[in-house]
């Protein structure tokens, strides 16, 4: 069966993407695009809809309206070519298991169903957790590991996946300076390769340094494109309105980022 | 004893109640570890309790006690149960303890309003449907424990195929979902099988005590476990090891009942288990705290001693020991006892000449260094 391309140029494109929750929209009528081989951050006050954005794409929550396409076809019909860190908290951490085990996980569905992981994996485990500095801590209780250590362990599972667009929600939240270093690092390594990245981040300081691509999301599109064109201190105060205290420090953020 | 033990282990009923209640064992243990590390504990109370209108409906349909027809309507209602639960908790905004609550009392409710009608009609056969609420071992009969074994066979087989999917969708149901896994129906199925676990437990314990059946055994492994693997094998063993004990237990102490005593077993295990484990048992917690607040107070005491002597800037400024009990407000010989036991300080004489008690606390060189060690440690957490 072949499927006929739509915008097969784009890493992602979204197109009149509408979710809602209990009849309140959370995403309204989103159009982005993500060309190939950029670091895009996606960014927007609390409410803002920027996990939302990333789990719809992924399709894990329902859509009312719209379509999504990576490198022309719908995620359903190429998952092996995405990967996906989720935000730490999402899961509990007192789960019985070692972080060697939590990595391979990232294995399961190249292995599909009653094959079970062998050597071949255990390998390709450990090489991702060498990638990210946590070799010596295979075998550690996930419970027993710090909160930059597990966000670790989550980038060493979606490094297995080995895909071409990665999907990150909040990796640098509540980690310590070493680990959003080693991270930012890790992720540039990735896009130098050609892969696309497309993160929800949450700490404007960072935005300009960290990303070449940029979303600005509150429930609405506010603005995108290459980051230099978007983040303005009109388009931050478009996004993030009412929140004084941010505003002035994003005007500041942006305006210095101007004069450079 | 020992004779009346082999005996007994010869008798036939009590074959039965031992398989039958090694069975629930092992099938609890197994289900159970899922249902604890997916917070559903209670999905497992609420499903025996709703268990009961589908034994009176079997029983009415079947028009005696025919134990086929029993099981059948005890997995209809508890797996209706964990779908209103869920329906509830999607379509309303209920939240889960709340919608569990609501199905367990409603199906609870209405299997005791099913049960006092069949009651009311004095059906001839009418007797011992009321041992479902708290279990009838000694009833098991030989077929009843190969209906038994079908059901673990069935949902073990399934456990071991679908291993690594249950795992995932267990610790991470979303990144399931994002790799292709079908999350919805590997959900559905772990608690269809919980609804299994209860109809093997209908006769052993009853509907009221199942849920303890669910829980213990998987909390009391999670206890002493690393691994999802080693988890729900221990798990099945303890569930195995109660469920024998207390068979064994009901038939020693003669007309106690079994179903109960299998779940004080258990619970045995699990209260052990809380307290002892080591690394996440509640007397390992003490020790450690102990243990902290001692380390503390010496470090305290220690460092006091090095301020004084920075204050007279004489590194071997020997301090009384009433001067060290008022910096800190309370009695710390025991703490400088333990700091001289390890070389820190010393108790020595006081200078010739000055007035006070004759022998005054003072730094070793050690305790210098480890103050020093103490002291910049404090101020790297500090920035």
């Amino acid at each position: 069966m072949t499927l006929p391309l739509h915008e097969p140029d784009l890493a992602l494109h979204v197109e009149d993407l509408t979710v809602s929750y209990h009849s309140k929209p959370v995403l309204w009528d989103i159009d982005f695009d993500v060309p190939p081989g950029v670091m895009a951050g996606i960014v927007g006050p609390n409410g803002a809809g920027k996990s939302t954005l990333i789990k719809s794409v992924l399709g894990l929550v329902p859509t009312v309206a719209g379509h999504v396409r990576l490198f022309g076809l719908p995620y359903r019909s190429h998952r092996r070519r995405v990967g996906y860190v989720p935000q730490r908290s999402s899961v509990d951490w007192d789960f019985p298991t070692t972080a060697l085990d939590v990595v391979t996980m990232g294995l399961y569905g190249r292995l599909g169903w009653l094959r079970r992981p062998g050597r071949r994996e255990r390998d390709e485990a450990m090489a991702a957790l060498e990638q990210v500095g946590m070799a010596d801590l295979a075998g550690r209780q996930i419970s027993q590991l710090s909160g930059g250590q597990q966000q670790r362990v989550f980038l060493a599972r979606a490094l297995v996946q080995q895909a071409d667009v990665y999907f990150l929600d909040e990796p640098m939240a509540g980690v310590d300076a070493t680990t959003e270093r080693a991270i930012v690092d890790i992720l540039r390594r990735l896009r130098d390769q050609g892969k696309t990245l497309i993160v929800v981040h949450h700490d404007l300081q960072t935005v300009r340094s960290y990303f070449d691509w940029l979303l600005l999301l509150n429930v609405r599109v506010i603005a995108q494109g290459p980051v230099r064109e978007v983040y303005t201190a009109d388009n931050l105060r478009r996004a993030y309105g009412g929140q004084i205290a941010l505003l002035d420090e994003a005007g500041r953020l942006a305006g210095e980022g101007d004069a450079s | 004893m020992m004779a009346s033990l082999l005996s007994l282990l010869n008798d036939y009923t009590l074959q039965n109640v031992m398989a039958g209640a090694a069975l629930l064992g092992l099938i609890s243990g197994v289900l159970g570890s899922f249902a604890v590390l997916r917070r559903q504990s209670l999905l497992g109370d609420t499903m025996s309790h709703a268990a009961l209108p589908g034994v009176c409906l079997g029983f009415i349909i079947a028009g005696g006690r025919h134990m086929g027809s029993i099981l059948v309507g005890a997995l209809v209602t508890g797996a209706l149960a964990a779908l209103t639960m869920l329906l509830l908790t999607r379509l309303s905004r209920l939240k889960t303890d709340a919608a569990l609550g609501i199905a367990l009392s409603v199906f609870f409710a209405l299997g005791v309003v099913l049960l006092t009608h069949i009651q009311g009609t004095h059906n001839a056969s009418q007797g011992g449907l009321d041992a479902f609420l708290f279990g009838q071992a000694a009833a098991t009969l030989r077929a009843d424990v190969w209906i038994m074994a079908g059901i673990t066979a069935i949902a073990l087989t399934l456990v071991a195929v679908l291993w690594k999917e249950f795992k995932l969708v267990t610790f991470d149901a979303e990144f399931a979902a994002s790799q292709g896994m079908p999350v919805v129906w590997l959900e559905a199925l772990l608690t269809m099988m919980v609804a299994l676990a209860v109809v093997v437990g209908l006769q052993m314990v009853g509907v009221v005590l199942m849920a303890a059946m669910i829980i213990a055994p998987a909390v009391a492994a999670r206890q002493w476990s690393r691994r999802l693997e080693s988890m729900v094998t221990l798990a099945a063993l303890i569930g195995v090891a109660g469920g024998v004990l207390g068979a064994l237990l009901s038939a020693l102490s003669r007309g106690l009942a079994t179903g109960p005593l299998i779940i004080l077993s258990v619970s045995a295990v699990v209260l052990l288990s809380l307290a002892l484990a080591p690394g996440r048992g509640l007397v390992w917690e003490a020790l450690r705290l102990w243990r902290g607040r001692r380390r503390l107070r010496q470090q305290q005491v220690l460092t006091t001693l090095y301020g004084l002597a920075a204050r007279h800037e004489d590194p071997v400024f020997r301090s009384e020991q009433g001067l060290i009990d008022s910096y800190h407000g309370l009695r710390t010989r025991t703490a400088l006892r333990k700091l001289e036991r390890r070389g820190l300080v010393e108790w020595g004489e006081a200078p010739p000449g000055e007035p006070g008690p004759s022998r005054r606390w003072l730094l070793t060189p050690a305790g210098r260094a480890e103050a020093e060690r103490v002291l910049a440690s404090l101020h790297e957490e500090g920035a």
